[in-house]
């Protein structure tokens, strides 16, 4: 019976070779596999309970991780949540990241490929890895400025430099308290998330890059003129501006706000008809020079291109292939014209900076954990949108817009405030949006603004770009310059 | 170990010594690292724990000394430390569970369990004082041995657990009665087979080059699947089918030397089990987890893949080394305790970990079948040789199914695994083992039986196929079952 004993052992040892081979399979040839399975849950707990690094805004963390005693280990934490919600984003066990989170997770979580060398010491000295921190452009009084002055009203505010495209500011209302999502109490974030999503005031969108886009309405003339002054009109070129339009091949007419005449004489300058706002003429000016032209200067500004700053900006729109009545209402902002807060600022930015672009960014620096600055953000020019003559000339008929038109409201004493409003119809029974883009000082701008309030926000159906809009717009501008009241 | 001289005896009781302080400083040693992982203090109990450990083991030796003294040295250190590695892990679970507010205390019955086999076990060796004695206890055993295996379809104890009717609950004690049942079924194959191997191995018809036993021989090996297919039917239980079928099978074998046995065995059942997975639905389901574990739809199911495939994750996530005692999130598996403590300790030790603990498992059988060698009666031979394959085929089958190897059953890890009822089975086989060893290597009393001296002493020595193999004649089997019957009368 020895024989078969020790075949039987044989067969004993086969068996556990094949273990060890089975064993050795799972754990090394396809662990990497494995562990990159999406539902592979221990991922996601290895990420969560290393030390994240903060997001930082003026030399504070608006985005913290903090040591907790539960299974992740740390939990994020978010001061002044809604504030800043539309710039950080959430980082949730349940629903994952967005925002400054999401778009700058690796660098957050350590694992980047520019904190090689950090994970490489780290390896070699046992420190544990960190992740790296990241500053913001967003200067938190500008922040709050603006976050306040838009009150309980329903809009967003983004600021810029205009000569380096640094954003200064980024404020969506209504807001959401991100600290809700990144909670550990799965229950509790579960019922946040709903209660979110299902609001109709969708306070989840970031209405300063990513929500749903407006009508420009007026602040689109902007556009319009420039196209006109590079197309051989000046600010003094004398303009049409009758009453009421009628929309070429068809019976629409269409009147300036309120139903009043733009000039006694019927013709005004360009210069006038942008400081008042007139429709009409505009429409003209638009009719005559055609939609590809206003298409290529809206193109040359921003618009229907993409943009990550580092977030996906929602493209701004001009519709393909408006015919003629289409074009003039295209060409003072209505019709299909659909632009983000950020893009009408860009607009006032690169008129302010003398009509070269800047890339629009949000993080200036990412510094590892023992503070090497790891990457830092360089300005970025995007191309030139209009000449330096013609954005000389935009300029100084924004200036006359807040000196003696349409802006009065946004006027700061000392200071030479560029700006245009826009009360953008969207329907006959709603309020119109109340816009107002604007740069600071006008002769060499630190700021540019835009604001929109969506519906009209507190005034409602009375209420115009100049009134609503641009009393905040001033607001961020004073606290950008420091000017008197 | 080869260049000791073949000259007297060594008991090899201060080696054994010597193992156990390893082995159990290695499992105290991993329980002190959980509480130090997990709390970052030495578990509150440690000297308690310890101590009690080391009573247990250090009290299983002084019997070995006094009832076993030449009982193979090596078995006793791998099984406390196999069992100590699994306390800790499962000390290690219990507190991963207790974070999350989820039912602990495992370790604490484990321990008791433990406490239990180890004196269940210690009884044994002095009760027992010669193997033999089981052979007169055949026929009991059959019957015993059915018995607890049917014992969980009985209306009122039995109970049904995840789908498979393998348990009993008597008030608040349950008890696989599956695990009692197969030494009970090894002591009946091996008093069965010693007697009938002749028959059994009679040569019938040659097919194929392969020398078929007589057709009306095969009723013992067709009661056998029989009932091992009743298992898998009515108890829903793959697993153990498969361990009672495999266990008959390899002991048919060693009792008659004739592979056409096995290739009938394992043609009946891979037949039963293929007709099987059609016809049931709950193998079925065992197999499909088995062959598309990663698809969605599979490991979403219920019952689906999610188990297995999250042994797998946690597995993957412990890579070459593991994450350390405490570190992982052992308890992200169903049953990390029981069915998958193989993948719990694959995440925190590591492939390494994992190929130890085998390692462990191959030393322990490899010495039981080198006791069935070195065993001069043929009750004793196939009685040892069935124990250690028993604990090996339960060992595949269990790693086997957690690394995919083959589908999922519902078995545990021998000593690793939380389970009373398991615990306290593989200790008596550790137990009957010993016994069986200590006949194995003790000297013949005879002092005129040369060749015997040599015998008794050639498992210790070398390679347990050359000095063993030569010197036992099957003749000598059967001249010691002619003593044996002698004696009873």
């Amino acid at each position: 019976m020895n024989t078969p004993l020790r075949r039987l052992s044989s067969v004993v040892m086969v068996m556990f070779l094949g273990l060890m081979l089975g064993a050795t399979w799972v754990q090394f040839a396809q662990a990497p596999a494995l562990n990159n399975d999406q539902r592979n849950v221990r991922t996601l707990y290895r990420e969560y309970g290393n030390f994240r690094g903060p997001i930082v805004v003026g030399g504070q963390a608006i985005a913290s991780s903090v040591p907790v005693d539960d299974s992740f280990g740390y939990q994020r934490v978010y001061a002044n949540g809604p504030l800043y919600a539309p710039v950080t984003g959430f980082y949730s066990v349940v629903y994952g990241r967005e925002g400054i989170e999401r778009y700058f997770n690796t660098e957050l979580n350590g694992s980047a490929d520019s904190l090689f060398y950090e994970r490489l010491q780290d390896l070699v000295t046992g420190r544990q890895t960190r992740g790296a921190s990241v500053e913001l452009t967003i200067d938190p009084v500008l922040q709050q400025v603006a976050w306040d002055a838009l009150g309980d009203q329903r809009g967003a505010v983004v600021a810029l430099d205009p000569t380096t495209g640094a954003i200064l500011a980024m404020v969506s209302k209504p807001s959401y308290d991100p600290n809700a999502l990144a909670s550990h109490d799965f229950a509790a974030t579960r019922e946040a998330w709903a209660a979110l999503t299902t609001d109709p005031s969708q306070p989840m969108a970031n209405r300063a890059i990513a929500g749903n886009t407006y009508p420009p309405g007026s602040t689109f003339k902007l556009v319009t003129a420039a196209a006109a002054l590079e197309n051989g009109l000046t600010a003094d070129t004398p303009v049409a501006a009758p009453q009421t339009l009628t929309l070429p091949q068809t019976s629409t007419v269409l009147h300036n706000f309120g139903g009043s005449a733009c000039s006694p004489t019927g013709a005004m300058t360009l210069a006038d008809a942008l400081r008042v706002s007139c429709n009409t003429a505009f429409a003209q000016i638009g009719v005559d020079l055609g939609a590809d032209e206003l298409r290529a200067q809206a193109e040359a500004f921003g618009f229907d291109t993409p943009l990550n700053v580092p977030m996906r900006v929602a493209e701004s729109h001009f519709p393909e292939d408006p015919d003629a009545p289409q074009t003039a209402l295209s060409a003072i902002g209505q019709y299909e014209v659909r632009v983000t807060p950020l893009q009408m600022a860009m607009v006032a930015a690169t008129i302010g900076n003398g009509g070269v672009q800047m890339t629009p960014y949000l993080v200036q620096t990412v510094r590892s954990q023992d503070l090497t600055v790891v990457e830092t953000a360089e300005p970025v020019e995007r191309g030139r949108a209009v000449s330096a003559s013609t954005a000389a000339q935009l300029r100084d008929m924004m200036v006359s817009v807040v000196e003696n038109g349409t802006g009065r409201a946004a006027r700061i004493p000392g200071i030479a405030v560029a700006g245009k409003t826009g009360t953008a119809q969207t329907s006959d029974d709603v309020p119109p949006h109340a816009w107002f883009t604007a740069f600071a000082p006008a002769e060499a701008p630190r700021i540019a603004v835009a604001v929109v309030v969506e519906h009209g926000g507190s005034m409602g159906s009375e209420a115009t770009g100049g009134a609503v809009a641009a009393p905040i717009a001033r607001a961020v501008i004073q606290a950008a310059l420091g000017g008197g009241q | 170990m080869a260049t000791v001289a073949p000259l007297p005896v060594r008991p090899g009781r201060a080696l054994e010594l010597g193992l156990l302080v390893l082995a159990l400083a290695l499992g105290v040693g991993a329980y002190a690292l959980v509480g130090l992982a997990t709390t970052d203090a030495l578990p509150a109990d440690i000297l308690g724990y310890g101590a009690g450990l080391v009573a247990l083991s250090v009290g299983m030796h002084l019997v070995l000394r006094w009832r076993a003294p030449y009982a193979d040295p090596v078995i006793l250190p791998v099984v406390v430390a196999l069992n100590g590695i699994g306390l800790a892990m499962i000390y290690r679970i219990d507190s991963a569970y207790e974070a999350r507010d989820r039912f602990a205390g495992f370790a604490e019955r484990q321990l008791t369990w433990t406490a239990i086999a180890m004196v269940l076990a210690a009884v044994v060796l002095v009760v027992l004082r010669d193997h033999r004695t089981l052979r007169r206890y055949t026929y009991t055993a059959m019957v015993t041995g059915l018995a607890l295996l049917m014992l969980p379809l009985a209306p009122v104890i039995g109970r049904t657990i995840n789908g498979a009717r393998i348990w009993i609950h008597v008030g608040p004690a349950s008890f696989q009665p599956a695990e009692l049942a197969k030494i009970v079924l090894a002591v009946f194959f091996a008093g069965y087979l010693v007697t009938n191997r002749d028959t059994l191995a009679l040569a019938g018809p040659k097919v194929l080059g392969l020398q078929l036993p007589r057709l009306r021989d095969l009723g013992p090996i067709l009661l056998a699947w029989g009932v091992s297919l009743a298992l898998l039917i009515f108890q829903r239980d793959l697993g153990t089918s498969l361990l009672f079928f495999g266990l008959f099978v390899g002991m048919l074998y060693l009792a008659t030397e004739r592979i056409s046995w096995v290739v009938i065995g394992v043609g009946l059942f891979v037949g039963g089990a293929a007709v099987a997975a059609r016809a049931l639905p709950h193998v079925a389901s065992r197999f499909n987890v088995w062959l598309h574990a990663l698809e969605p739809e599979v490991f979403d199911a219920n019952p689906g893949s999610g188990q297995l495939v999250r042994g797998l994750f946690g597995m993957a996530s412990g890579g070459l080394f593991g994450t350390g005692w405490g570190q992982g999130r052992p308890d992200l598996v169903p049953y990390a305790e029981s069915d998958f403590i193989v993948a719990s300790l694959g995440e925190e030790l590591g492939l390494t970990g994992l190929l130890a603990i085998l390692v462990l498992y191959v030393v322990l059988t490899q010495r039981g079948l080198r006791t069935a060698i070195g065993v001069r009666d043929g009750f004793g031979k196939l009685f040892a040789g069935g124990m250690a394959f028993v604990v090996a085929f339960q060992c595949f089958v269990v790693v086997g199914g957690v690394t995919r190897i083959i589908p999922l059953t519902g078995l545990t890890m021998p000593f690793l695994a939380y389970g009373g009822s398991s615990l306290l089975a593989n200790w008596i086989i550790v137990a009957l083992l010993l016994r069986i060893s200590d006949s194995a290597r003790r000297p013949a009393p005879a002092p005129g039986r040369a060749p015997d001296d040599d015998t008794g002493s050639a498992p210790d020595v070398a390679p347990a196929g050359a000095a063993a193999g030569p010197v036992l004649p099957v003749g000598d089997d059967q001249e010691t079952e002619v003593l044996r019957l002698g004696g009873r009368e």
